[in-house]
């Protein structure tokens, strides 16, 4: 007996596959799956995490619906993917934000933006807000750097807390010896094969999205989002290297590393939410969660309010809107920094989890 | 949309592995080519929905095949499995034929990978579609409608107008834009033997037909076959036999596929309805014992048979669909199968009663023998003695039959005078019988279908040009 329906009914198919094995070359959840014979909660919610939804084995299945054995593998471990990343929130009381996610982040963007805007005006006053600074420094004239590098720490910090502690449950509900999380080898191969989407291609054609032919764009989109936000990041990290190791401070010239790595980054972040969207627009619902669609979207759309902002920033720093625009910017990354651990971010770091453990188990063989 | 009011250079009556193949063939000779399929889009391809391998021939190991095979080896293979029962020049030109396949389908789209994991030694002999047999149809689809192959689906074919050996057209049971006639300088017939149809299956094997289940799609009726072979067409092959295999009893009807099989015979005892034995459970190792037992279960009252085993083998073959049914004691499980309990009982201490000591290898004719009781269990019989008690309920699972059409080396039918058809040819399982007049190997199906689909769609487009 499993916790909840939906584990059930993955039980019910990883049986049914488990008896096949048609598709044991498709990605890494079949070969999971051949090394079980009966399934845990924890191991089903090990293998949902694991699918990387490329929908090859729908596709290929010759048991899929209208089959009566309805054999739908990527959207029965999607939604049992959405019900784990609620089952491991930290804290607990929040794990309800998985429910109503869209609505949820919208609040709190929208709350985060509107306090920066108004924190700025009250703070200073309204010809710092709305007036021109250029140079060294012309950001902290609306907020201190300390300040601003204080409380983004914090929601940082408490964003890597409630992460962790989230990685932290997953890992006891699929059984891992804690020792695991130190095996290098497991994680490099795992850094690899998350890196590369070395599983959301079919097993080699590509992925399936709205109809029966392959194609890589979802992959290409992934990459351009997932690579763009850690341009992203680095730019962040460069910038508080500068700050405090050369004492430069921002804003900083076009050329200069920071912006050059944001800018980059930025346009990774603007072409892969867009595209990704697009995909998900079109993609055959048969294939997915349709409870997930709200939390998917919210994400999507919070990376692309994070480029355009920041880009926007970029663009019109040496004007009166830069002061609405740094709160507009600042407020996005704030709100996207304490809801990542309460929306669809953690299927980046769950997953990459299971690829560590996938990693460790093919070695064991 | 289809256009039937032209006349196609070919046409393919058919949607599985042989279809297609003959479809790529013929377009890429420059035909212009319909293909028929009589299932929705959903059932496409008959058995190749089912299948996950084909037996080609290889002077050197592959990427994903970890040895040679030879056309001899092959050829041996060929005449063990049929007992002699095949067109040698026709089984060899196949063979051949087969090595060039590996290539070819691999061009048609078509994606290799090792053999799967916990099942069959085929690693050397057979190449494994990455995906299975569906993701090999889908890719042969995609290729043929790229290459600008018509395809019609749900497109049952209710006749065939055929004078002295010459195809002129086929009618549909259902219109499109109002037109049933298909018009065509030459078929390929590649839909399939009849192993769904039920009352074709009764003519040779009675009401007991009614209680065999169909390992494929509802829609392989058999009705090109017969209709080729109402008119003049020679036919081949024994129609009283079909290849069948023990099932799981609760699997549906049709289309079950590969996963309601049962592999575990050798770990414990078949019983009937009567909680008798009635064969040799440790006669012969994979695949040979495979084969034997839908026949044997077929022979039994209401056709129904029971795998009986004890807890201390679950976990030695491959986890089933259904999990087993348990009972703590005989008499439980007697219950629970609806079988006399006293009978029950008394099979299985009888059974233990004569089994000798040995030492157990399942991989293996190996020295576990019974003593005394008929019949034997004259390999890997073991007590069956360790609650709880198993049972496997099964039944004749029909995967294919061996009645077909003759054919020459250009997959042209042979019409009853044995002169070749004008413009006729065939594929696939519909002509099977010509290579494989009992018996199967693994993945020898769809070398049949791919070898002569590919040849057939070749000759069908000469023959349409000419």
């Amino acid at each position: 007996m499993h916790g909840t329906p939906i584990l059930t009914e993955t039980d019910r198919l990883m049986t049914v596959c488990n008896s096949c094995r048609y598709c044991e070359g498709l990605c890494a959840v079949f070969p999971a799956m051949e090394m079980r014979r009966a399934f845990s909660d924890g191991d089903l919610n090990y293998l949902a995490n694991l699918c990387h939804s490329c929908g090859a084995c729908y596709t290929d299945c010759q048991f899929s619906p209208p089959h009566e054995f309805n054999v739908n593998v990527p959207q029965t471990l999607a939604v049992a993917r959405a019900e784990s990343y609620a089952a491991y929130a930290w804290p607990r009381a929040f794990a309800g934000a998985f429910a109503s996610n869209g609505l949820v982040i919208s609040l709190v963007a929208a709350l985060s933006v509107a306090v920066f805007i108004f924190g700025f005006a009250a703070v200073n006053d309204r010809s710092a807000l709305l007036g021109i600074h250029t140079g060294p420094g012309a950001f902290y004239k609306l907020m201190p750097h300390n300040a601003m590098a204080l409380l983004f720490g914090l929601a940082f910090l408490y964003a890597i807390v409630a992460l962790a502690m989230g990685i932290r449950a997953f890992w006891r509900d699929i059984g891992e010896p804690v020792g695991m999380t130190t095996d290098a080898k497991s994680l490099l191969q795992a850094i690899r094969d998350a890196a590369s989407l070395r599983y959301l291609d079919g097993g080699g054609v590509g992925c399936f999205n709205e109809d029966d032919q392959p194609t890589d764009r979802r992959k290409l989109y992934h990459h351009f989002t997932f690579y763009g936000f850690a341009l992203c990041f680095a730019a962040t990290c460069v910038g508080t290297l500068y700050h405090y190791l050369l004492a430069r401070e921002a804003p900083y010239a076009w050329w200069d590393l920071p912006v050059v790595l944001g800018t980059l980054g930025g346009i990774g972040l603007v072409v892969g939410p867009l595209g990704l969207l697009a995909e998900k627009w079109k993609r055959d619902r048969v294939l997915m969660d349709a409870a997930s669609l709200g939390m998917d979207t919210a994400f999507i759309v919070m990376l692309f309010l994070t480029s355009v902002t920041g880009l926007a920033l970029l663009l019109w720093r040496a004007t009166g809107a830069m002061g609405p625009l740094l709160a507009l910017h600042l407020g996005v990354v704030f709100a996207l920094f304490v809801t990542m651990p309460y929306g669809k971010f953690v299927h980046g770091i769950y997953r990459f989890v299971a690829l560590v453990r996938y990693a460790r188990e093919r070695q064991e063989m | 949309m289809v256009d039937l009011t032209r006349r196609f250079d070919v046409l393919v009556i058919g949607g599985g592995n042989a279809a297609l193949c003959a479809a790529i063939s013929a377009r890429r000779a420059g035909a212009s080519v319909l293909v028929l399929e009589g299932a929705p889009k959903f059932y496409r391809g008959g058995n190749t929905r089912h299948t996950r391998n084909m037996r080609c021939a290889h002077d050197a190991a592959t990427e994903i095949l970890t040895g040679p095979y030879t056309e001899e080896e092959f050829w041996q293979d060929l005449l063990l499995v049929t007992g002699g029962q095949t067109d040698e020049e026709l089984a060899r030109f196949m063979i051949h034929e087969s090595k060039d396949i590996l290539n070819w389908i691999v061009e048609q789209g078509v994606r290799w990978q090792p053999s799967l994991g916990g099942t069959l030694s085929l690693g050397r002999t057979n190449s494994f579609f990455l995906g299975g047999g569906r993701a090999m149809l889908n890719a042969l689809y995609r290729t043929a409608e790229e290459l600008g192959v018509d395809i019609l689906y749900d497109a049952a074919v209710i006749d065939l107008k055929i004078e002295d050996g010459m195809f002129l057209s086929a009618e549909l049971l259902k219109p499109v834009h109002g037109k049933t006639e298909v018009r065509a300088s030459a078929l390929v017939a590649a839909a399939g033997g009849f192993e769904a149809n039920i009352e074709w299956l009764k003519e040779y094997w009675g009401e007991a037909a009614d209680n065999f289940l169909i390992r494929g799609t509802p829609y392989n009726r058999g009705s090109i076959l017969k209709m080729l072979l109402a008119k003049g067409v020679q036919a081949i092959g024994d129609p009283t036999q079909c290849h069948a295999v023990a099932i799981d009893a609760r699997a549906p009807k049709f289309d079950g596929g590969i996963i309601t099989r049962h592999d575990s015979v050798v770990f414990g005892i078949v019983i009937n309805k009567h909680a008798a034995r009635f064969y040799d459970e440790g006669e012969d190792i994979w695949p040979k014992r495979y084969a034997i037992w839908g026949r044997l279960v077929a022979a039994q009252p209401d056709q129904i048979a029971y795998i009986i085993f004890d807890s201390t083998v679950v976990t030695s073959f491959m986890p089933t669909l259904f999990p087993p049914i348990a009972g703590g004691t005989i008499a439980e499980l007697a219950g629970k199968l609806e079988l006399d309990p006293a009978a029950l009982e008394q099979t299985i201490t009888e059974f233990n009663a004569a089994v000798r000591p040995g030492t157990f290898d399942h991989t293996i004719l190996d020295d576990c023998a019974t003593q005394g009781i008929t019949p034997p269990k004259t390999h890997w019989a073991r007590k069956i003695d360790t609650p709880p008690y198993l049972a496997y309920p099964v039944r004749p699972g029909i995967t294919f039959t061996y009645l077909g059409t003759r054919v020459n080396k250009q997959a042209r039918m042979l019409m009853k005078d044995g002169k070749p058809a004008a413009n006729m040819f065939a594929a696939g399982e519909i002509m099977a019988g010509n290579v494989l007049g009992r018996g199967y190997a693994a993945g020898m199906g769809m070398t049949i279908g791919s070898v002569f689909g590919r040849v057939a769609g070749r000759e069908a487009a000469k023959n349409a040009r000419n």
